[in-house]
């Protein structure tokens, strides 16, 4: 049974520290006034949200958001020696991510990971076969690549939202 | 302002300027359009990423305000809708079928052999090989028209 005020308690607390971070908290009136977004937003658009996943493990997310944090920096370190040495040494390559998960949002959250590290681009989700269809810069190996993005984004996901 | 902290905002610039520039070279320099879309990852993530930071130092403390948060929305935002506009253009790219190479011989005037075997060279290659992504890609689209 969901609450009637809150239906989605994430996303209200979402709507309010974006509002806070916009109008950089300067003052009482505009707290409260995110407040009030933060109440009826939710109950508007409640019928364009399709049932989403629990976040079951919020200590997990800071850890992957962490691990995510990390590996851009050091994606970007190679990508850009990459970019300014031989290009005839890179490998580019389609790679196709057998993926564990089933639902689509955290899919999405996957899909932007992998395309928010530089170096790799997801291209599509193939929702039949459940298969994430990734394009790399540099894959001389592409079995690691998929391997890694399994490891290290895919299985800490599904363990944050149990699916 | 004190100097450490000018100190870290000019080098947080300078690094975020850094990698702006290392993403437009990597549009100019690489050879076809699906490994082009990488370059301007990298701008939006360190590159962008360093530049707001350095803004929300340099305005934090200062005037009236005493920190300065508005631009981790932008950075927020920019993170929502980047992998969306390079998923969209892949997407877009596999759909019509964009040739590979191809693309970039209007926009090198010296292609000299060496250019020419490292476009060879970069071809991507997959296991199921790029027409496999190429026509999977193909099917969801005809599917999502249906």
């Amino acid at each position: 049974m969901r609450h009637r005020l809150l239906p989605r308690p994430l996303l209200s607390l979402g709507i309010f520290l974006v509002w806070a971070l916009i109008t950089n908290a300067a003052s009482l009136a505009l707290l409260v006034l995110g407040g009030v977004l933060a109440l009826v937003v939710p109950q508007l658009t409640a019928p364009f949200w399709p049932e989403p996943p629990r976040l079951v493990r919020p200590l997990a997310a800071l850890r992957l958001l962490a691990v995510f944090a990390c590996d851009i920096v050091t994606a970007n370190w190679r990508v850009a020696r990459q970019v300014i040495g031989p290009l005839h040494r890179l490998s580019p390559a389609f790679v196709e991510v057998p993926l564990e998960l089933r639902d689509p949002f955290v899919a999405t959250l996957l899909a932007s990971v992998v395309s928010l590290t530089p170096g790799t681009v997801a291209i599509d989700v193939d929702r039949s076969n459940w298969i994430l269809l990734v394009h790399a810069l540099d894959a001389p190996d592409p079995r690691a690549l998929i391997d890694e993005i399994r490891e290290r984004y895919e299985r800490p996901l599904r363990e944050i939202f149990a699916c | 302002m004190s100097p450490p902290k000018e100190t870290v905002v000019a080098a947080l610039i300078v690094l975020g300027a850094l990698f702006v520039f290392l993403g437009s070279v990597g549009l100019a320099r690489l050879p076809d359009f699906l490994t082009r879309l990488h370059g301007p990852t990298k701008a939006t993530t360190i590159g962008v990423g360093a530049i707001l930071l350095a803004s929300a130092i340099f305005f934090s403390g200062s005037e009236s305000t005493a920190v300065s948060l508005h631009e981790l929305a932008i950075l927020l935002f920019l993170f929502i809708t980047a992998p969306i506009t390079a998923h969209l253009l892949a997407k877009a790219a596999l759909h019509r079928q964009v040739r590979r190479d191809d693309l970039t011989d209007g926009g090198t005037p010296t292609a000299d052999d060496a250019d020419a075997a490292e476009r060879q060279v970069a071809q991507p290659s997959s296991p199921r090989g790029p027409d496999g992504g190429r026509e999977r890609a193909n099917d969801e689209a005809g599917q999502q028209d249906r």
